[in-house]
């Protein structure tokens, strides 16, 4: 068994990165006797798995994911929600708290309207169906305010960083309210503007900078210039 | 844009079964590998056109008819006749055919048999200029796909060919400014016999002329056109799939092996009666 | 033949650009270079001047289109008007349509697209200059930019053409080259699988020939691989650096 890529190692589509009885994890595969990169990223050995971090990629729905999305249609008995996935979301009607009653029922837009920005989470999904979505449960529901950055999904793990911690150093340093979805949609609403506006800043270097050393310096650096 | 097609669905059980019978060196026709199936070849069919050619190959119809005319020459060769090939699949060919302007498809299969014609120079295009810069003789190549059961590049490639061999053509001259057109008839000058041969990959074998049920399984086909002397003078890959550089070659060798059976084949359906 | 042909290779072996028979011209690649496009790459080789952008995986337009185990690719190769000598008008041509379909079934042949059914992944390739062997080029800036998506992909293509000029085989015709030349032969090739994606020929090749410019167009597929790793890995690696290198100078001044 030999391996050939280093752990965090950049890795490009094609690269070999072990020989050997090795688990090709995500974003590898097996060909032969060897595992191979499919995807640009870090390369990862856990355990007896080989995987690729991605530094690019589109949002694949999970079950539970917690998501913030765009109303872009209505239907009878439901809504379709954008959530930055090539995957179109349904909110169906029976998902929104049953509180709304048999008013609601009659005229969808008391709940939601064409281009609200909703919170929900993923109840279902797979292979051949779009994602099901529901606002039943606490923090779910219509957002009314923030401002609303978009990042790419790849990058929402260390957005949250290790036990949440980058995450929380943003929102100690800057004061904000910051959800994030992991859609790679974040809502972040703060007393000023300009909290806000270095909130955003910082996600944004996150992004570039994810798979780079000394990120959570740098990013504390920003705060301090920013904020003093 | 091209994109990808939707195939029709074939079950999992037909596709394992043409695999099977490959592994063991049989085709679901009973045919060999590099097998062709049966080749009929009519031509002179239609009076009105200078030349005419009905090809079976197999279940497949291809029709192809030449139409010759006095024309400009393009620009950038006006010593040139102008050769210029069109193919139509048409619609009541196959169920997933529709009417319209040329598919992908079509457009390929055009161009593949023009470049077999073109580059083998199987037609003379000097001597087809009446007036250089002025007058040329256009020769229109029309492939009517007619009924699609697979492989349908080399029977429109064989009925092109045939069309081309029986076409007779008027005479043009200059009579000052003039051109006249003669009223006896001359054969089309046809100098070289391109034969296109197309390999099909399944699951790893190589085979000759695919039906459509084999189209329907095969990761990817090579077709080689060749000329009387060997020499290739036209390839292209197709389909989703991928050839080792073997198996390139070794394609190549039969094409150029098969394509003189073929290149026999039309003469004796062509000679001059 | 009407402008005065004029010799291809001289008498030291040199092309008329000076290059020898099995040399590349000079490539130059870049990797994301727009911002809107899911990942984009830019390519010069010899005078081509090529753009490749990806969109997606995404939703699927129009629905019909979609296939229930995989995404369809979608695959445009189009010129742009000014792009050659004689203006070229923007509809697109029987030849673009062609080039289209073939070169969506060389990177297609890569793409592992089982993983996102249902999807549709959009492939771009606008010629800004065209110089001969333009669809190799241009399958090797597509190829690049699905990686640069993050589109997962078995390897990356990479593509070249070969020529036969004055009864010699050469490695990536010029414009020249291609128009005077007595053979074209385009090849698409993956390095690591050792299969070929791309294959088209037109001229006249003997059989040997045709062996020996398989072999040299596959060498140069190799060459051309490494080229586009180096030039995706850059894109990430420069970055890296200059975010460390500020980390770093910032830690000396603290």
């Amino acid at each position: 068994m030999t391996i050939f890529a280093e752990k965090k190692q950049l890795v490009a589509p094609g690269e070999v990165l072990a020989e050997g009885s090795y688990f090709p994890g995500e974003n590898t595969y097996r060909e032969g006797n060897k595992v191979y990169a499919s995807r640009i990223g870090l390369a990862e050995l856990v355990a007896n798995k080989l995987m690729v971090v991605p530094l690019k990629g589109c949002y694949v729905p999970r079950v539970d994911d917690f998501v913030i999305g765009r109303v872009v249609d209505m239907a009878m008995s439901g809504w379709t929600v954008d959530i930055s996935s090539p995957y179109p979301a349904l909110l169906p009607l029976s998902e929104t708290p049953a509180s709304r009653g048999m008013a609601a029922r009659k005229d969808l837009t008391r709940i939601f309207n064409i281009g609200d920005l909703v919170m929900a989470e993923v109840i279902a999904f797979d292979r051949t169906r779009d994602p099901l979505l529901t606002v039943r449960g606490r923090g779910l529901g219509k957002v009314s305010s923030g401002r609303v950055v978009h990042i790419s999904p790849a990058k929402i793990p260390r957005l949250i960083g290790r036990k949440g911690s980058m995450i929380s150093l943003l929102k100690k340093a800057t004061g904000c309210d910051i959800i994030v979805g992991q859609n790679g949609t974040v809502l972040v609403s703060g007393r000023q503007p300009k909290n806000e506006q270095v909130a955003a800043a910082a996600m944004y270097m996150i992004e570039r900078e994810a798979h780079t050393r000394g990120l959570t310096d740098r990013v504390s650096e920003l705060m301090n210039k920013e904020l003093r | 844009m091209s994109t990808t097609p939707q195939l029709p669905p074939i079950g999992k059980i037909e596709q394992r079964g043409v695999i099977d019978l490959l592994a063991k060196g049989r085709r679901i026709d009973e045919r060999k590998l590099a097998d062709y199936r049966e080749l009929k070849i009519e031509t002179d069919l239609v009076q009105k056109a200078n030349g005419s050619a009905m090809v079976n190959l197999g279940k497949t119809k291809v029709m192809t008819g030449i139409k010759i005319e006095l024309g400009n020459p393009f620009p950038d060769t006006p010593n040139q006749g102008v050769l210029t090939v069109n193919a139509e699949l048409v619609p009541f060919a196959s169920p997933g055919f529709e009417p319209g302007p040329p598919s992908e498809g079509a457009i390929e299969l055009a161009r593949v048999v023009d470049r077999g014609i073109r580059e083998s120079k199987a037609i003379g295009l000097e001597a087809l200029c009446v007036k250089p810069k002025k007058h040329v003789a256009i020769v229109f190549v029309d492939v009517y796909v007619l009924d699609h059961d697979g492989n349908l590049i080399d029977a429109s490639a064989i009925s092109a060919l045939a069309a081309l061999l029986t076409s007779k053509m008027r005479r043009y001259e200059m009579e000052g400014e003039e051109v006249r057109t003669s009223d006896d008839l001359v054969p089309l000058p046809v100098q070289n016999e391109p034969v296109a041969i197309t390999t099909a990959k399944i699951d790893g074998h190589m085979i000759l002329d695919p039906s459509l049920d084999e189209e329907l399984v095969m990761s990817s086909r090579l077709t080689v056109t060749t000329g009387r002397d060997g020499n290739i003078c036209a390839m292209q890959k197709g389909g989703l799939g991928t050839f080792t550089d073997q198996e390139v070659r070794q394609a190549v060798k039969t094409a150029i092996e098969k394509g003189k059976e073929i290149r026999e084949t039309i003469r004796g359906a062509t000679a001059a009666r | 033949m009407n402008e005065a042909e004029i010799n291809l290779i001289d008498e030291n072996g040199l092309r008329v650009d000076g290059r020898r028979l099995d040399e590349l011209r000079p490539i130059k690649m870049e990797v994301g270079v727009l911002d809107k496009a899911d990942g984009s790459a830019y390519i010069e080789q010899g005078k081509n001047r090529i753009i490749a952008a990806v969109y997606g995986p995404r939703e699927a337009h129009p629905k019909h289109i979609a296939l229930a185990d995989r995404a369809v690719i979608k695959c445009r190769y189009h010129m742009a008007p000014f792009s050659v000598e004689e203006r070229k008008s923007p509809a697109p041509s029987r030849r673009e349509l062609e080039l289209s379909k073939v070169t969506r079934e060389a990177l297609e042949a890569s793409v592992m697209s089982e993983v996102y059914p249902r999807t549709s992944i959009d492939i771009f390739i606008e010629i800004l200059q065209s110089d001969g062997g333009s669809r190799c080029a241009g399958i090797t800036a597509a190829s690049l930019a699905l990686a640069d998506a993050g589109v997962p992909l078995k390897e990356i293509v990479a593509a070249c053409a070969v020529c036969k000029i004055d009864g010699k085989i050469a490695l990536d015709p010029s414009d020249i080259e291609d128009k005077q030349g007595d053979a074209d032969l385009p090849i698409a090739f993956m390095s690591k699988a050792g299969t070929i994606t791309l294959l088209q020929m037109d001229g006249s090749l003997t059989e040997d020939e045709f062996n020996q410019a398989l072999d040299m167009g596959i060498a140069a597929c190799r060459k051309i691989n490494d080229l586009q790793v180096e030039a995706l890995k850059r894109k990430y690696i420069s970055v890296k650096e200059q975010a460390e290198e500020r980390h770093e100078s910032q830690e000396a001044t603290a």
